[in-house]
């Protein structure tokens, strides 16, 4: 939003040795944690992906989605659709089929939202999450209606070199592989100067605009290549659980992915995943406490932090480090 | 198409009742809107807790009316606090500041009530049982008179914008909030009683709904989605649009359930909202800017 300020330049090395410090400690969790926390560990990762795709639009474009659901649940259901018909399940038909849903389902988005602005924008793809909610949940021959689906997971393999059923360790890594493959991709996105525009357009749309600048085929790519993201994300989720649900299309999940971006700082793609790690840990640690209520002190922390602490966990951090 | 006349009658009927609940919630929605740049998502969330406390109301007094008074006033104080609490440091930020907070403000108010009322739905008793024949259907009296209590309470609020003195502070203040600090109107106390009638109206119609609906701690969102469909359909911040965009939206989704199931009907309303955003982005109902 206007009130962000800029990344300030910092030195490339010590950007590459953090984010090999982080990787690591990823590569490593699994091999170390329990059973319990290794699951966790690639619902972070999967959430946070989710969360980093939905950072285009609300940190650099000045856009929020409050239908990221949409998104997501069609990546599931596409995956889904791949992995009921096609036998053996093939993981990489799945992520063609969940990557298309989700792009159809973007580019339909896109096109009427990108003409909206601001609340209106927002306002806007609540209601289309709900349309594709609405659908799911009610064409139940196709869909399963309010029970969804179930389907064997895929095993993952390169077609003519080998396959091999998922263990825990191999799906966090493979998980892990996308999400960072992802952020690489996004962070050259943003800094391109594709991704300059996006943030012009964040800063000051009339004058970029007035720039020359088709703002309208900008943000259109931007809600496409968001939808992309949150659609891997969807594929990657069902891939773990086996199951598609429409719960996962409703309202709810775009909450909490806004949520992810405000805890942990818009405009970072890192900050969103580690604001989806926080709350999921939040959660965790809340609701041995107050059960199913865990929301309540979850929600006063989230209005808080708008209040107080706009720039998230990590732009606080940041601004702390630099001081 | 083999729908007969008289079902056509009772939606038109149902439309126009829901049509005038809703557009009690929207009024407050768009008022808010409408002085402070507060898209509030906790409204639906006012209504829902409105409809509660006027369920625990008449569980121990017995009457319907002294209820809905209760609960605008509980409601009426409670969104004051929340309002000077929340909404006040934000004032002056990005529009969509307000959005996230109140949508935090929403998820307290949800888990607040499943916590405080539990799971099930409450029923309100309808304060008269009279039926009355509409072709098939024996017609509860009520419904008419909730619409009825719906139309005065916003013919109400109409005469307070117009004549009140307050009300014509608020209208100052939506025109030029500066202009109107400088000519000595207390602006940050106009911002509060405005949000406070705001609930209170959500909360008025929380308890009308109760003897229709129920009242569930999941039905905040659904209020929410609605208000803001009618009120964007309407024109953000003018009340008349929001009226009237109400008892349409209604309406529509009262002719779809003759065709599809209710659930699916939802999306009429909201293919509704997608083509006033299209065509006319700027609300169906007011008059074609300069």
């Amino acid at each position: 939003m206007s009130a962000m300020m800029p990344p300030r330049p910092r030195s490339a090395t010590s950007f590459w040795i953090g984010f090999a410090i982080v990787v690591g400690l990823l590569v490593a969790a699994p091999l170390v944690l329990p059973p319990f926390w290794r699951r966790f560990a690639t619902e972070i990762l999967i959430w946070g992906l989710l969360a980093m795709s939905s950072d285009i639009l609300i940190g650099y474009t000045g856009m929020v989605s409050f239908g990221h659901s949409a998104f997501f649940g069609l990546g599931m259901y596409g995956a889904a659709a791949a992995l009921l018909q096609v036998s053996p399940p093939n993981l990489w038909l799945a992520i063609a089929y969940g990557l298309v849903a989700a792009a159809v389902v973007a580019g339909f988005v896109a096109y009427f939202a990108t003409r909206l602005r601001d609340i209106y924008f927002a306002i806007t793809t609540l209601v289309f999450s709900q349309i594709f909610y609405v659908i799911i949940f009610t064409w139940t021959e196709v869909t399963g209606g309010e029970n969804g689906l179930t389907f064997r997971q895929p095993a993952l393999g390169i077609p003519g070199l080998f396959q091999t059923a998922f263990t825990p360790e191999t799906l966090h890594w493979f998980v892990l592989a996308v999400v960072v493959g992802s952020y690489l991709l996004l962070r050259r996105i943003t800094r391109s100067p594709f991704g300059m525009v996006l943030q012009a357009i964040r800063e000051n749309e009339p004058r970029t605009r007035a720039l020359g600048y088709s703002i309208e085929r900008y943000k259109t790519v931007a809600v496409m290549l968001s939808g992309l993201f949150a659609g891997l994300a969807g594929i990657l989720y069902a891939v773990q659980n086996k199951f598609a649900a429409p719960d996962f299309v409703f309202f709810v999940i775009s909450g909490e992915v806004v949520i992810f971006n405000v805890m942990g700082g818009m405009g970072t793609l890192v900050g969103p995943i580690a604001g989806a790690g926080f709350f999921l840990l939040l959660r965790e640690g809340l609701s041995r406490y107050f059960t199913e209520y865990y929301l309540i002190p979850v929600g006063v922390i989230f209005t808080a932090m708008v209040i107080f602490m706009p720039q998230g966990l990590l732009g606080f951090a940041r601004r702390r480090l630099n001081e | 198409m083999g729908i007969p006349f008289d079902q056509i009658a009772i939606q038109t009927v149902n439309g126009l009742v829901n049509g005038l609940i809703l557009a009690l919630v929207a009024s407050g929605l768009t008022l808010i809107f409408g002085i402070m740049d507060v898209v509030n998502f906790a409204h639906g969330d006012l209504v829902m807790l409105g409809g509660f406390v006027g369920a625990v109301t008449v569980a121990s007094t017995g009457n319907f009316w002294i209820a809905m008074l209760t609960a605008a006033l509980t409601i009426a104080v409670f969104g004051a606090l929340l309002q000077m609490t929340t909404l006040r440091p934000l004032l002056g930020r990005d529009p969509l500041t307000t959005i996230l907070a109140t949508f935090g403000i929403s998820l307290v108010l949800q888990k607040y009530a499943l916590w405080q009322w539990g799971p099930s739905a409450r029923r309100i008793p309808e304060p008269i049982t009279g039926q009355f024949a509409l072709f098939y259907l024996q017609y509860p009296w009520y419904r008419v008179l909730g619409a009825f209590l719906s139309a005065a309470i916003i013919g109400a609020l109409y005469l307070f914008l117009k004549y009140g003195k307050y009300g014509i502070w608020i209208r100052a203040t939506t025109q030029d909030r500066i202009m109107a600090g400088a000519m000595g109107i207390p602006v940050p106390l106009v911002h509060t009683t405005v949000f406070a009638i705001g609930a209170a109206m959500a909360a008025a119609s929380g308890v009308l709904f109760g003897p229709l609906g129920g009242v569930t701690q999941t039905m905040g969102f659904d209020f929410t989605l609605r208000a803001f469909i009618v009120v964007v359909v309407g024109g953000m911040g003018n009340l008349g649009g929001s009226i009237l965009a109400a008892i349409l939206i209604s309406l529509l989704e009262a002719y779809a359930s003759l065709i599809v199931s209710p659930a699916q009907a939802v999306i009429v309303s909201f293919v509704a909202l997608i083509m006033t955003l299209l065509l006319r982005p700027t609300g169906l109902f007011v008059p074609t800017p300069r």
